[in-house]
C-alpha cells in the first residue's frame, strides 16, 4: 500500500503554479481577485503585537511590590516614550528620590503588586507578504492572504538555504558537470540567480554574497562547506530563515553530483528571465522542496500547488535517478517491476526494480533507493 | 458490552506516515494477534482527514481475514461472532504528535518535575522555562512567542512556598500572548500546577487570556510529586485541544470506546504495565527517523524521555553532529583510512535529505548500525539525567551511610538490576539479522550482569499499550507471545583487565552440549545457542577484579533464557572501551563480528 519509492522533484517546463500568500495574523488584503502583480509587490500586510520589556519597579524603588501602585505615574494602558520615569518615590522628605523608567517607547501593559514587575509592550511591529512571483491574484482568503497564480518553469531542488529571493537567471556553468568557484562570478552576477554545475563551493557562495548575487542553483554542495558557511552543523533539514545574503538550491544531492541534464538544460534556456527562487526545506511531515519559479507563458502540461496535481506512478520505462549508493546519482528507466521481495546483499528482503543505466550497465536495486524524474517537458 | 465478553479487538496507531491496524482475536482463554495491515496516514493534503488512512489499514485486515470490519464508511463495531469488532481503540502521534512547554521555578527541582509529567504523558517538551534558567525576561517571552506549543504546563513553588516567581512566570507567558499551533483563533490551554496558594494570581494573570485550568501541584512537597493530576489533565486537553482541531480526529474520536492516546504515552503505558505485573525494571527504547524515545521503569518508577533530533533519517545528521564522525566510525570494522571522510559526511547528508532510502551493500549497513548505536547512546545518556530522584531534598542519612553517601538527584537508572531492554523501531525491528539488533542494543546500553534482550517483532506496542488502559491481560498476553521477539539473555562483567587474561568462567548444563566448562578471555565476545523459551541455570564465575553485582570474583548462579540470537557473554568489560589503537580496534571489532556471525560472509572475509 505505501509507496515504496520516492515520489520525483518536479522539472517542468511549464506548469500552472499556484502559490499561497499568507500573513502570520489576521491582517488587511490590499489586492483583489483577478488582479495582475509583481512578485514585489506588497499583497498583505498586518502588526504584529509589540515585543514586551520588563521593568522590575519594585527592585529599582527598593519598596515591596505591594506598595508599587501608589508610585505609580502612568497607570496600565497609557503610552510612554523611551527614557519616561514610570514611577518615582521621594525619601527624607524629599531629598533623596528613587526612580524607574521604561527602556522602550510603547504601552504600559501590566503592573503587578505581587511581583513588582511592569511590563511595556512595544508599539506593533508591521509584516507583510509579497506576490513573490509575476502572476494574477486567483483567490483571496479572508483578510488573511491571497492565492497567486501563474504559468511558467518549475524546478524543485532538493535541498535549499535561505529564504524567497528574485532576479534574472545567469547561466555562469558551461556544462552540468562543471563546479562553480569563486572565480566564475563576477560583479556581472549583481542582483542575479546564478546557474552552476555539479557544485557550489563555499568560496564561490561567498563571491556571491559579496557581489549581491541573489541566489545560487547548482546540483551538489559539500557538507563540510554547509557548516563553514552556516557556522553551525546543520541537524535536522528544516531551513528558509537563515539570512546570509544569499539563498542557495541544491538540485541533486550533498557532494558533487552534475546537475540532471534536463534540468541544467531548461534553466539555462531560461537566460536573463526573472526568476522567483525559494531555499526554505522542510523533510519532515509535510514536506517543502526549495524550488525555482520562472514565468514565461505557454502550453501548461502539469499543475502546481493546487490540489488538481497528481503523482506520476512508477511503471516500467519510468525514467529514475538512483539516490542511494553504490550508484548515486546515476539516471536511467526502469525495465522490470517484479512483485515478489528480493534479498539484497545485506540480506533484507525488500521489494526491487530492474534498471538500465544512460551510461549502460543495469541492475536491480531496492525500489525505496530510485526517484521518479516528473519531467514535464514533453 | 461488558470486557470479559470481548473476544475481537480492533486498535490502529495513527503514526506521522503509516497508520497501523491490529487484529487481536480470543482463542480459548488467551488472546493472540492475527493479522495487522498498514496505509498511509491521511491528515494532509489531498484527504485532510485521519479516518482514510485507518479505513485503509483496517481494509487491509479486512482482506487479509475476510472478516467483514468496515461498514457505511466507519469502523464496524457490533457483537457479532462473524463480523465486525467488538472494541476499537487508537493511538495517534499525527501531525507532530503533542508539543508542549513546560514552566517551573527552579530549573532542577519544580521545572524538572513538570519535564517529566509532561513527557510521562507523552508530550515533546519543547522548551523549559524557569525563573533561574539564565534567560532575560524578554528572552522567555520570545521563546514562548516563536515556538507556538500545543499547550503550556506552568509549575512552580511547594504548597505554601514562593510566590512572587510564579506568578511572574504567569505574567511572562501572559505577556507572549500565546497563540496555539493549531486553531488560530483559540485559546492556547494552560495547565497551573503550582503552588495552591497562588491560584487566585494566576486566574487574575491568564484566566482572560488563556484557556487555563488548574490541577493539584506536581511538587507540593520537595519531597513529594504527584504527577498524575497533570498528566490526567494533559491527556484530556490533547482530546479536546489539539486531536479535535487536527483533521478528521472528531470523527475517529467518535468510533473509538476509550480516549485516544498520544502513541508514546501508550507504548509507557505498555512497559509499565508488564514492569508491575512481571516486577521487573524495565527499558524500552523506539528509534525513529526523527526521534528516539527511551521508557524506563526502575524501583516502580516510570520515566520517558524524548530525544527530539535524534534519529536515523530526518534527524540523522544531528547524529553525526553531536557524536562527532569519530564516535560512529569507531564502530565500522574497516581502518579509517579506507573511509573517506567528506563522503562519509556527504552520504549521511544524503540519508537526511531522502529519508527512505534503505541500505543496499553490506557497507552501508554497517554504517547506519553504526550510526544507531551512537543514537542510542546519546539518546540514554539525556535519559539517565532525567531519570533521577528528587533534587534539592534532605536526606537522612545513618552511620552505614558513611562509606556509600549519594547525592540527591541521581539517577534511577541501575543496569545492573536491568532485567529487561525492549527496542523498537525500523533498524532494530527490521534489522536483517536479529543479532544485529541484539549488538546494537548491547554497544548503545552497554548492559551489565545479567540483561535479557528483545525486540518489538512490528511495532505494535503503541496498540497494546492503549489496550492495556482497558484490558491489561489480553495487552499481556498479545504483548509476550506475539509483540516480543526474544533475542536472549546477554552476560556483561563490570570492570576492565588486561588483554588475554581471563574474565568469566561459565558452568552449565546446557542443552544439545552437555556439560559446559568455558572461560573466556577479557576483551572478546561469545555466542551460545539457546533456543526460545530455553532456559540454564548457569554459574557464572567472574575472575577478580570483574564483578557481576555480587562483588569482585563473586560467583552468581543465575537463569540465563535463550532466543533467537542466543545467550551473548560480552566479556569486553565495563566501562566499554573500544581499543584506541587503529589495527587494533578494527582487529577487536573483526573478532567480535565473527564470533557472533553478525554480517553475511564478514567473518569469513576477515579471517580468511
Amino acid at each position: 500500500m505505501v509507496h515504496a519509492y520516492t515520489p520525483g522533484l518536479k522539472v517542468v517546463e511549464t506548469a500552472l503554479v499556484r502559490k499561497q500568500r499568507r500573513l502570520p495574523l489576521a491582517g488587511e488584503v490590499l489586492v483583489k481577485k483577478g488582479d495582475k502583480v509583481k512578485a514585489l509587490d506588497v499583497v498583505a500586510r498586518t502588526f504584529l503585537p509589540g515585543n514586551v520589556e520588563t521593568v522590575n519597579v519594585a527592585n529599582k524603588l527598593g519598596m515591596p511590590p505591594e506598595d508599587i501602585p501608589k508610585y505609580m505615574l502612568l497607570e496600565k494602558g497609557a503610552k510612554v516614550e523611551e527614557g519616561q520615569v514610570i514611577a518615582r518615590m521621594k525619601q527624607l522628605f524629599g531629598l533623596f528620590t528613587s526612580k524607574a523608567a521604561s527602556p522602550v517607547k510603547g504601552t504600559v501593559e501590566t503592573v503587578s503588586d505581587v511581583t513588582g514587575q511592569v511590563i511595556i509592550r512595544e508599539p506593533p511591529m508591521a509584516v507583510s507578504v509579497t506576490a513573490y512571483v509575476d502572476g494574477e491574484v486567483v483567490e483571496v482568503i479572508g483578510n488573511e492572504g491571497v492565492d497567486v497564480e501563474c504559468v511558467g518553469t518549475f524546478v524543485q531542488g532538493i535541498f535549499g538555504i535561505g529564504g524567497e529571493a528574485y532576479g534574472e537567471m545567469k547561466t555562469v556553468a558551461s556544462a552540468a558537470r562543471d563546479v562553480l568557484g569563486a572565480d566564475d562570478i563576477g560583479p556581472e552576477c549583481e542582483g542575479k540567480v546564478i546557474l552552476g554545475g555539479s557544485l557550489a563551493t563555499a568560496a564561490a557562495l561567498k563571491k556571491a554574497i559579496e557581489v549581491g548575487a541573489v541566489a545560487v542553483i547548482a546540483g551538489g554542495f559539500h557538507d563540510r562547506d554547509l557548516r563553514s558557511f552556516l557556522g553551525f552543523d546543520l541537524g535536522v533539514a528544516i531551513t528558509g530563515h537563515e539570512t546570509l545574503g544569499v539563498t542557495l538550491v541544491v538540485t541533486e544531492g550533498f557532494g558533487e553530483m552534475p546537475m540532471a541534464q534536463a534540468t541544467f538544460e531548461l534553466l539555462t534556456s531560461r537566460e536573463g528571465m526573472l526568476a522567483s527562487v525559494n531555499g526554505a526545506t522542510q523533510i519532515r511531515a509535510g514536506v517543502i522542496r526549495p524550488e525555482i519559479i520562472i514565468p514565461n507563458p505557454g502550453k501548461v502540461v502539469a499543475r502546481v500547488g493546487s490540489e488538481e496535481g497528481d503523482e506520476a506512478n512508477l511503471e516500467v520505462g519510468s525514467r529514475v535517478r538512483v539516490i542511494r549508493e553504490p550508484y548515486f546519482g546515476k539516471l536511467g528507466e526502469v525495465t522490470s517491476l517484479p512483485v515478489e521481495l528480493q534479498v539484497l546483499d545485506t540480506e533484507a528482503k525488500v521489494r526491487v526494480l530492474g534498471v538500465k543505466f544512460d551510461d549502460g550497465g543495469e541492475d536491480v536495486i531496492p525500489r525505496a533507493n530510485v526517484e521518479l524524474i516528473e519531467s514535464g517537458r514533453d | 458490552m461488558e470486557l470479559s465478553n470481548v473476544k475481537t479487538i480492533l486498535a490502529t496507531d495513527c503514526g506521522s506516515t503509516t497508520t497501523k491496524a491490529i487484529l487481536i482475536q480470543k482463542e480459548g482463554d488467551e488472546y493472540r494477534l492475527k493479522v495487522r495491515g498498514e496505509a498511509p496516514t491521511t491528515v494532509e493534503k489531498p484527504a485532510e482527514d485521519v479516518t482514510r488512512g485507518v479505513l485503509n489499514a483496517v481494509g487491509e485486515v479486512e482482506e487479509l481475514t475476510g472478516r467483514k470490519l468496515i461498514a457505511d464508511d466507519r469502523v464496524l463495531v457490533v457483537e457479532d461472532e462473524n463480523e465486525g469488532a467488538d472494541i476499537y481503540m487508537s493511538t495517534s502521534s499525527a501531525g507532530g504528535g503533542l508539543q508542549m512547554m513546560v514552566a517551573g521555578v527552579v530549573k532542577t527541582m519544580t521545572a524538572e518535575s513538570a519535564q517529566r509529567a509532561a513527557l510521562g504523558a507523552g508530550a515533546i517538551v519543547m522548551d523549559v522555562l524557569a525563573s533561574n534558567d539564565g534567560r532575560l525576561p524578554h528572552q522567555k517571552i520570545e521563546a514562548i512567542r516563536r515556538l507556538r506549543p500545543d499547550m503550556i504546563l506552568l509549575s512552580g513553588g511547594v504548597d505554601g512556598g514562593t510566590v512572587s516567581h510564579v506568578v511572574e512566570l504567569g505574567e511572562l507567558i501572559g505577556a507572549a500572548d500565546p497563540r496555539p499551533r493549531f486553531g488560530a483563533s483559540f485559546q492556547l490551554p494552560v495547565i497551573y500546577a503550582g503552588n495552591k496558594d497562588v491560584r487566585p494570581n494566576i486566574e487574575q494573570t491568564l484566566g482572560e487570556k488563556t484557556s487555563l485550568y488548574v490541577v493539584d501541584n506536581i511538587r507540593p512537597v520537595l519531597e513529594r510529586e504527584n504527577l498524575g493530576p497533570a498528566r490526567h489533565e494533559i491527556h484530556n486537553l490533547f482530546m479536546e485541544h489539539v486531536m479535535a482541531q487536527a483533521p478528521g480526529y472528531s470523527k475517529l474520536m467518535s468510533w473509538t470506546a476509550v480516549p485516544i492516546m498520544p502513541t508514546p504515552a501508550a507504548v509507557g503505558a505498555i512497559i509499565q504495565t508488564i514492569a508491575e505485573r512481571e516486577r521487573l525494571d524495565v527499558i524500552g527504547v523506539d528509534v525513529g527517523g526523527a526521534t528516539t524515545d527511551i521508557f524506563s521503569v526502575f524501583q516502580k518508577v516510570f520515566n520517558r524521555t524524548v530525544s527530539a533530533n535524534l534519529g536515523l533519517s530526518y534527524s540523522i545528521s544531528n547524529v553525526l553532529a553531536e557524536a562527532g564522525l569519530a564516535d560512529i566510525i569507531r564502530w565500522v570494522p574497516l581502518p579509517k583510512a579506507e573511509l573517506d571522510e567528506r563522503a562519509l559526511r556527504d552520504r549521511i547528508r544524503n540519508k537526511m535529505i531522502r529519508p527512505t532510502t534503505i541500505p543496499q551493500t553490506l557497507t552501508e549497513l554497517i554504517i547506519e548500525q553504526a550510526i544507531a548505536r551512537e543514537a542510542l547512546r546519546l539518546a540514554f545518556v539525556q535519559h539517565k539525567g532525567l531519570a533521577v530522584g528528587l533534587k534539592g531534598i534532605q536526606q537522612e542519612r545513618t552511620i552505614s551511610d558513611a562509606f556509600s553517601q549519594t547525592m540527591t538527584g541521581e539517577t534511577l537508572v541501575n543496569m545492573l538490576t536491568l532485567d529487561m531492554l525492549v527496542g523498537s523501531g525500523g533498524v532494530l525491528s527490521h534489522a536483517p539479522r536479529r543479532v544485529q539488533a541484539a549488538m546494537m542494543l548491547i554497544d548503545g546500553f552497554r548492559p551489565e550482569a545479567v540483561t535479557f534482550l528483545a525486540v518489538d517483532s512490528i511495532f505494535m506496542m503503541p496498540q497494546l499499550g492503549v489496550l492495556s488502559t482497558v484490558m491489561p491481560v489480553a495487552a499481556t498476553q498479545v504483548f509476550e507471545r506475539d509483540c516480543l521477539v526474544r533475542l536472549g539473555s546477554c552476560v556483561a562483567p563490570i570492570g576492565n583487565g588486561k588483554a588475554g587474561h581471563a574474565c568469566l568462567r561459565i558452568t552449565a548444563d546446557w542443552p544439545g552440549r552437555g556439560h559446559v566448562e568455558e572461560e573466556i578471555g577479557y576483551g572478546e565476545m561469545v555466542l551460545l545457542p539457546l533456543g526460545v523459551g530455553e532456559k540454564v541455570v548457569a554459574k557464572l564465575d567472574p575472575v577478580r577484579p570483574f564483578d557481576l553485582g555480587e562483588g569482585k570474583g563473586q560467583a552468581i548462579e543465575t537463569e540465563l533464557e535463550g532466543g533467537v540470537v542466543g545467550v551473548i557473554l560480552d566479556c569486553r568489560g565495563r566501562p566499554l572501551h573500544l581499543p584506541e589503537d587503529e589495527t587494533a580496534r578494527v582487529d577487536a571489532l573483526g573478532r567480535w563480528l565473527t564470533a557472533l556471525n553478525v554480517y553475511p560472509g564478514y567473518g569469513e572475509q576477515r579471517t580468511a
